[in-house]
């Protein structure tokens, strides 16, 4: 099981992965569609890496309360717990 | 015992295809007097910079002949050389009687069998599937297989989400017998749990009751309501198609390979649904396709299309010279249902 603060790191790789973005601007406050310019396309492929790479299950229905990247760290957490 | 004859297996392929794509081009900025988006945001997200529809008085029916006429001459063949008509189609305005009949005797193809099938932007790899089986179980001799869609009938062009990805079009493809094998298993299936991701956002019941409201009482109508009568437009749940295609079809499209003792470097060209160019190119990924592989990517200047999307790319392919006759190509079709089909093809 990873610490926030791993996945964190975690989910910033899989961001600059599929955006470009710098791995140090994905931080906790950060809003994925208005901060980071994330379009709903690209957070589906980000939320299935994150599936993969975290071993939880993110359903549909639940991404789009997964606002800011806080969000998806603190998800992510309590589905591994 | 009396035993039943039935005629000997033997080989399928496809002998031609065709193509109708309707003249009228609607670009980005076209689409953008109807929602609030613009060529940028449209193109980023799905691809596309252009799309058909056709014009008012062309149908299903029209756009098939003119996409069956050309398949048929492909193949060295006419309308009465023709033993079965399987249409695919989700926009034929008509609920019986099917539209694969009307065009069959428009070819001249009578008394052919004749009918439609629903299954959505798969239905052209079914229809490949079912006429492949029919010939090589000699049920048939050549079959029709015609993928249409005019979404433009059912599209809201003030959905913000579905109007700048549905068009107009048809292709066709004629199956008969051969000596080797030209069309490799299909691997198919269906999900009707994810039945509202992609649908008729009303029925045709709904719509009959919300038209004999409007009609009672007009007025009260109007003001109720933007829009009175529920028209049955398509909707859907983009992000969760995007999953599913993505992560989902890849593998079925990987099992088609595999059920044809093919490898990805054995194909020419790669022929998904042409739903959106971000599902194409995460579907490649997924794939792991070698850059010799040529990816039809029909959808920048067709739009989304339904059934019609996998023939018209795999014309589009051929013609452009991209998919040698001969050539190996891997099609995969995927939509409402949710239902998929996907198999390995010689091209004609």
């Amino acid at each position: 099981m990873a610490s926030e603060q791993e996945i964190l790191s975690g989910l910033a790789e899989i961001v600059n992965e599929e955006t470009g973005l710098p791995t140090d601007s994905v931080q906790a406050d950060k809003s994925f569609t208005d901060d980071l310019d994330i379009d709903s396309l690209s957070m589906m492929t980000i939320v299935v890496n994150a599936e993969e790479k975290f071993g939880v299950r993110i359903p549909d229905e639940d991404v789009k309360n997964l606002r800011t990247v806080g969000d998806a760290v603190a998800y992510i957490s309590q589905a591994q717990g | 015992m009396t035993s039943i004859k039935s005629p000997a297996a033997r080989h399928a392929r496809i002998l031609g295809v065709g193509a109708h794509r309707p003249p009228r081009v609607i670009d980005n900025e076209e689409v953008c007097t109807w929602i609030d988006s613009s060529d940028e945001w449209i193109q980023q997200r799905t691809g596309i910079r252009t799309r058909r529809w056709a014009a008012e008085d062309v149908g299903v029916v029209e756009m098939s002949e003119d996409a069956a006429a050309k398949a048929l001459a492909a193949a060295g063949l006419t309308g009465s050389d023709v033993d079965a008509v399987v249409l695919a189609t989700v926009s034929y305005p008509y609920q019986t009687p099917a539209a694969a009949a009307v065009l069959a005797d428009r070819l001249g193809a009578t008394p052919a069998a004749a009918f439609d099938i629903s299954a959505g932007c798969a239905g052209f790899c079914h229809g490949i599937a079912l006429a492949g089986d029919l010939v090589r179980g000699g049920t048939a001799g050549n079959v029709l297989v015609v993928g249409v869609d005019k979404l433009s009938d059912f599209t809201d062009k003030h959905d913000r989400s579905t109007a700048f990805l549905f068009a107009d079009g048809a292709g066709a493809a004629v199956v008969g017998a051969s000596d080797e094998v030209g069309i490799g298993p299909t691997v198919w299936g269906s999900d009707g749990a994810q039945a509202d991701a992609i649908r008729s956002k009303f029925s045709w019941l709904e719509l009959r009751s919300s038209h004999a409201a409007a009609m009672a009482d007009p007025i009260a109508a109007e003001a109720a309501a933007q829009e009175p009568v529920k028209w049955p437009y398509l909707e859907q749940q983009g992000q969760s198609v995007f999953r599913w295609a993505v992560w989902q079809m890849a593998p079925v499209a990987q099992r088609a390979l595999d059920a044809a003792g093919v490898r990805a470097e054995d194909i020419d060209v790669f022929v998904p649904h042409q739903a959106n160019a971000r599902i194409i190119d995460a579907m490649v990924k997924q794939l792991k396709l070698p850059e010799s592989v040529h990816v039809a990517r029909d959808i920048v200047d067709m739009g989304n299309t339904s059934a019609a999307s996998v023939p018209l790319a795999m014309e589009r392919a051929m013609a452009d010279g991209h998919a040698p006759s001969g050539g190996l190509a891997l099609l995969i079709g995927y939509g409402a249902g949710l239902s998929y089909a996907a198999q390995v093809v010689r091209l004609p």
